[in-house]
């Protein structure tokens, strides 16, 4: 039997923690040993812009007592992850650079959209009814210490995922002194961030009808586990008995009372009047708090990436699906996306061997097509520009920063003369790696886009094989083929510039 | 749960009486003719030495709160001064009845058996003094470092606990109208043996006589231009209670070592003086030690008795010893299979002493050089010199394994041996831990963790008593190997917490002192006042060490007033009464003093038929349940539980080395007349060997699950 071990580490905003896995094809995860280093690098973040050199000191120590611990498990291999506290240090860069020094450890920051992500991949990995509850109208919302995330799902399909930056943590620096007066002090959070979630009702929810909350995060939701027991789901009035036992008492009461340690208490009640907030605007009948946190869900990947679990849920699915929900709320025309994603597919597929891409690179190059138009809703003349900043500026779940960087370039280099690296690499921070891979792509966007240069979908059929050194198409369509086939030449000049494979295409007329 | 009306002071038995009551029962044993009379010697000097170590901890520490002005009663109501001045009286009382043990009945027994003790070098032979003076020069003189007291010399430094010989002398020249007296003093040396044996009698009776009578015969040797007008042995107690300030020790090993050279120098709280000592010389040791007269002892005897216990090693009087018992092998461990293949099987208990502690050491040895044995993490609090088990720590390291050891520091008198292990571990790669700041590390718990076929697997150790092999021989202690997931996984949390990572956000099994316990003990006890309450049987049996927690007792009251049965072991200190009428009359208290030291600690409840058993580390007291770091585990095993309920069934129907406790808080032991007698400590020996004999039945309708094929 094949047996993994796996170490995630997560090093959060206020606590560094390691889980240790143990993953097998016939149990799945299997936790082995869970440490949890109580350090608030988030304070120094959040208050002053970066992580202190004390900071970095003690994490830099406890670093090294996880990779004696890994050592203790013989791990096969560790992901090590950060958010927001990291993310948003200035000092970031210099932060992980000792780290790396001083424990050889590589910490990768995650962006937040990667970040909720994994988050989710967690649910699924925990939630045995996941698929049977994104069926119906579900909203998952995951309070951090940063920020908190709310993603919506319908159909069993994501159908958007907004990141509001209200944290608990940043919520106890900013209204520090407050705390005291219980009553005064909700009141004030509430303000906080009530319009923040009336507008993403506004522009989101409509009229959707939300069945489901799912509760994640790091404090409120471990506690409601032990009121849910195995079934992981809780009454609204069990919820508001909770919540009101710990919006009514002090932190010191509350650390007595529920026996956690001090620091605990004064995140768990910001985040307990985030958590009620929501549930009070979306109106859910049915609470989930599954206590799962962010190492479940990078172990669930990894052991996923080497197909040691196969989920019944198709994440990469859910990528696209959000980039094509962007593509409907900027007015893109669903039928050419379509289109030309039926023409590029085949053709990414058919010459796997002669660019050397992967799963992962193909997902970008279907986001690529699914966005390559939003630009054209603010302005027909400068589209392109447009576009690449919508893709930019928007959080497109699953995705990594330099992942949407990749997409936008490949989107500008659709249409724009392909730049020089070193042009490039002046606006961007791509690796010379990542922009022979949106050469790669922007490639074959381009081909793919001016096959439906009319936008009228002529193409029936299409089969592409890699043959002799050339790239064939064969076409089948009922209409006119003479536009695209005309401005078709410029296009395959590129291609061939690119792959050293020069398509030729076979148009057979149907009748 | 409210138990206010329970918590009265005149419902408690204040703890350090508690404790001398304990001290006599020890002694009880040294008066009592049935056993042997070397036995009954060693039994005299343990509870010399306890009465030492009692004064150094707990007198000391009343001192201090004497000193800082604190007048808070204590549970029984008393404030220190008062204690003070019963500990003084009560203490008088028993070191009167060390002596007259040692000199009515100990010291005409040992005549009659052929070995005579010198109590006055006067009493010496000719030949005998003869020899004696030789011995004096060719031993003792080199060694003497006397020291005298005058205008330019001031009163020397006199070490914690050591004996020495106060003399007055004066200057052989000065006028006989003209006396002037000074004070002189010598140790008597800690390096020769207390005593030495004189050539044998014509009829091969044997002659010992102290090494301060030596001294004294010869002190004129050491002063000699001056008389020695009179010489007499004292021996002085210090404060010794170490209390660290944690928070301020930046770092704790310095602060320990810095400690320990401090302590000689603490403040001087008993006084023990030969009965008779000459008043001028008594009444300077008193003006120099500061000493008031309650904290004096006159001592008609030699003093510090502790030498009984190198007398006890003489050779030559096997017949007056009991004979020595060898720890059996564990019948669940005897076959060919590795300690691992056996703990899959099932759970096993050890009890020690009757059952040997090489199980526990062979864990550890076995894990250091099994190839799939990852990991190795233990607690160590009191290890013994030579520790085997350390030896096996530190070659797993050296084998490549991760070793992780949290020593306790702070184990009483043990800093300066636990402080050298620490260290030796460190050289040899393993991670040592020191604890958590505050809390004493008190648990008692070791983790393997293994790789196999079908993942990791964890063992887990869990006991009673110290990972210590000789003082394994002495305590009677349970221990439970086990590889349960669900324990695993709490040790896996126990040793993240000792090393200052978060505590997990439950426990599967354990319970952990200092944040969980108290309460589950508290709940574990209402539960059968409840079912008392609604008519149904309800039954503790508790055995520990000592029992002077307010709120445990007071929940036991509420029980037992509630109808439940409660039987309670309780070796040392018990503040419990017993007898209150309409409150502890379903309560009775038995303490064991025998041979071993009895030292485990097991918790029975009823639970209306769900029988709960539980073992660990901790007693019922205030410093287990809220200073330290302790566990208690359940017992789930089936065939474990009926083997706990037996052995404490057997301990519940000792009528030989038991005392029962009376309302009025004396122990006596229970009539005799007319029944078997059991001593429960010597039933175990016997099942013990008898079980070892034959090898283990095959238990019936166990299924071995076949290990799948690796894919």
């Amino acid at each position: 039997m094949q047996i993994l071990t796996f170490a995630a580490i997560d090093v959060g905003a206020y606590n560094v923690t390691m889980e240790i896995f143990e993953i097998t094809r016939k149990t799945g995860l299997k936790s082995l040993n869970q440490v949890d280093y109580r350090m608030e690098l988030g304070r120094d973040t959040y208050a002053r812009g970066k992580i202190g050199n004390e900071m970095v000191k003690e994490l830099c120590q406890v670093l090294n007592d996880f990779k004696r611990i890994m050592e203790e498990y013989q791990v096969d291999d560790y992901r090590a992850c950060a958010t927001s506290a990291l993310r948003e240090a200035q000092n970031v860069e210099i932060v992980l650079g000792k780290i790396y020094q001083n424990t050889g450890l590589k910490v990768h920051v995650l962006s937040n959209s990667e970040q909720r992500f994994v988050g989710y991949k967690s649910i699924a990995s925990s939630v045995a009814a996941f698929p049977q509850i994104i069926e119906k109208g579900t909203a998952v919302i995951d309070v951090g210490g940063g920020s908190s995330q709310i993603s919506l799902f319908d159909k069993d399909m994501l159908v958007t995922t907004q990141n509001i930056r209200v944290g608990s943590l940043r919520l106890r620096e900013r209204l520090q002194g407050l705390e005291n007066e219980a009553r005064h002090y909700e009141v004030l959070v509430e303000e906080f961030i009530r319009n923040e979630i009336v507008s993403f009702k506004k522009i989101h929810l409509k009229d959707r009808k939300i069945e489901n909350v799912i509760l994640i995060g790091d404090y409120l939701p471990r506690l409601l586990v032990h009121e849910t027991g195995d079934r992981q789901v809780i009454s609204k009035d069990k919820f508001m008995e909770l919540y009101q036992k710990i919006i009514s008492r002090s932190p010191i009461e509350l650390a007595m009372i529920m026996n956690i340690p001090l620091e605990n208490a004064t995140l768990l009640m910001p985040a307990a009047i985030i958590y009620r907030c929501f549930l009070d605007e979306l109106g859910a009948d049915t609470i989930w708090a599954p206590g799962i946190v962010l190492t479940d869900g990078m172990a669930y990947d990894y052991a996923e990436s080497k197909k040691m679990l196969r989920s019944s849920h198709n994440f990469d699915n859910d990528i696209v699906m959000a980039c094509r929900n962007i593509g409907k709320r900027y007015g893109v025309s669903k039928s050419h996306v379509q289109a030309v994603a039926d023409i590029a597919l085949p053709i990414f597929d058919s010459m796997k061997k002669v660019h050397g891409l992967g799963a992962r690179e193909r997902l970008l190059l279907e986001c690529a097509v699914y966005l390559h138009d939003c630009g054209k809703f603010i302005s027909l003349v400068n589209s392109v520009e447009c576009t690449c900043q919508i893709i930019m500026a928007t959080e497109i779940i699953g995705l990594s920063h330099r992942e949407r960087e990749m997409i936008a370039q490949t989107v500008r280099f659709n249409t724009l003369p392909m730049e020089s690296y070193e042009r490039v690499s002046r606006w961007t921070d791509l690796t010379l790696e990542d922009y022979l891979t949106i050469t790669k792509l922007a490639a074959i966007l381009r081909l793919s886009n001016a096959m439906d240069r009319s936008h009228l979908q002529k193409i029936e059929r299409l089969r592409a094989a890699v043959r002799d050194g050339k790239l064939v198409l064969n076409l089948e369509t009922k209409k006119d083929y003479t536009l695209e086939k005309g401005l078709l030449g410029e296009k395959i000049e590129f291609f061939e510039e690119v792959f050293g494979v020069r398509p030729v295409l076979k148009v057979k007329r149907k009748l | 749960m409210d138990y206010t009306e329970y918590k009265k002071p005149e419902y408690y038995w204040n703890r350090e009486l508690s404790w001398i009551g304990f001290n006599e029962r020890v002694l009880s044993e040294a008066k009592d003719k049935n056993i042997p009379l070397f036995e009954r010697l060693k039994f005299l000097s343990i509870t010399a030495s306890n009465l030492d170590e009692f004064f150094m901890i707990r007198v000391a520490s009343l001192k201090d709160m004497v000193h800082a002005g604190y007048e808070k009663p204590d549970i029984a109501g008393m404030t220190p001064r008062e204690q003070l001045k019963a500990i003084s009286r009560k203490t008088h009382e028993l070191v009167e009845s060390q002596y007259r043990v040692y000199s009515r009945s100990l010291l005409p027994a040992l005549k009659k058996v052929g070995l005579h003790i010198v109590g006055r070098h006067e009493d010496l032979t000719k030949e005998q003094a003869a020899y004696v003076d030789e011995y004096f020069e060719e031993n003792v003189y080199p060694v003497l470092t006397p020291m005298a007291m005058d205008s330019s010399r001031p009163f020397p430094l006199i070490r914690n606990k050591t004996l020495n010989l106060g003399s007055l002398i004066k200057k052989k020249d000065s006028k006989k109208n003209k006396e002037v007296l000074e004070f002189a003093t010598v140790q008597v040396p800690s390096v020769l043996p207390r005593f030495v044996e004189l050539p044998k009698g014509k009829n091969g009776e044997r002659t010992l006589i102290l090494l301060e009578e030596v001294i004294e015969r010869n002190i004129g040797k050491l002063f000699l231009s001056y008389d020695v007008v009179c010489t007499h042995p004292y021996r002085i107690m210090r404060n010794a209670d170490l209390s660290i300030d944690e928070d301020e020790a930046a770092d704790l090993l310095k602060e320990i070592q810095k400690q320990l050279k401090k302590r000689q120098w603490g403040e001087v709280i008993r006084l023990e003086v030969e009965d008779g000592m000459d008043k001028r010389l008594l009444k300077i040791l008193k003006m120099e030690f500061h000493i008031k007269d309650e904290d004096i002892f006159s001592i008609n005897g030699p003093l510090d008795l502790t030498f009984l216990m190198k007398m006890y090693g003489l050779d030559g009087f096997e017949a007056y010893k009991t004979e020595k018992y060898i720890p059996q092998p564990v019948p669940a461990l005897q076959n060919e299979d590795s300690i691992f293949a056996n703990i899959r099987k099932g759970d096993i208990l050890l009890h020690h002493p009757y059952q040997s502690f090489d199980p526990v050491v062979d864990f550890v040895r076995q894990a250091s050089k099994d190839p799939n044995v990852l990991a190795i993490k233990q607690t160590l609090y009191r290890v013994s010199g030579n520790s085997p088990i350390i030896a096996a720590l530190a070659q797993a390291a050296e084998n490549g394994k991760q070793v992780s050891v949290l020593v306790e520091l702070k184990a009483r008198f043990d800093e300066e041996n636990n402080i050298v292990w620490a260290k030796m571990l460190e050289k040899a790669g393993c991670h040592v831990i020191y604890g958590l700041l505050g809390l004493k590390t008190h648990c008692k718990i070791t983790l393997v963790v293994r790789r196999e076929e079908m993942g990791i697997r964890r063992y887990v150790h869990l006991g009673t008593g110290n990972y210590n092999d000789s003082t394994a021989k002495q305590y009677t202690d349970c221990g439970l190997l086990t590889c349960r997931e669900k324990i695993g996984q709490d040790a896996t949390a126990v040793f993240n917490m000792l090393s200052g990572y978060s505590e997990p956000s439950t426990w599967n099994k354990l319970v952990v002192a200092p944040l969980w316990m108290r309460n589950r003990f508290l709940h574990l006890i209402a539960m059968e006042e409840e079912h008392a309450r609604k008519g149904q049987k309800a039954h503790i049996i508790a055995k520990m060490n000592s029992l002077c927690d307010r709120d445990v007792i007071a929940a036991l009251y509420a029980a037992s007033a509630a109808g439940v049965k409660i039987d309670l072991i309780v070796r040392g200190i018990c503040c419990l009464k017993t007898g209150i009428p309409g409150i502890s009359e379903n309560i009775t208290v038995r303490s064991i003093v025998g041979n071993f030291l009895e030292h485990a600690r097991i918790f029975y409840f009823y639970s209306n038929g769900q029988e709960e058993i539980y073992m660990g580390s901790a007693d019922w007291m205030p410093r287990n349940l809220d200073k330290r770091v302790e566990i208690i585990f359940p017992v789930e095993d089936e065939r474990l539980k009926e083997e706990l309920k037996h052995i404490l069934e057997i301990q519940l129907a000792d009528n030989v080395k038991a005392h029962q406790m009376q309302p009025d808080g004396t122990y006596v032991k229970p009539d005799k007349r007319g029944k078997t007698l059991i001593c429960a400590q010597d039933y175990f020996c016997q099942e013990a060997v008898e079980r070892a004999k034959k090898p283990a039945a095959p238990l019936d309708g166990r299924v071995f699950i076949p290990a799948e094929p690796v894919e």
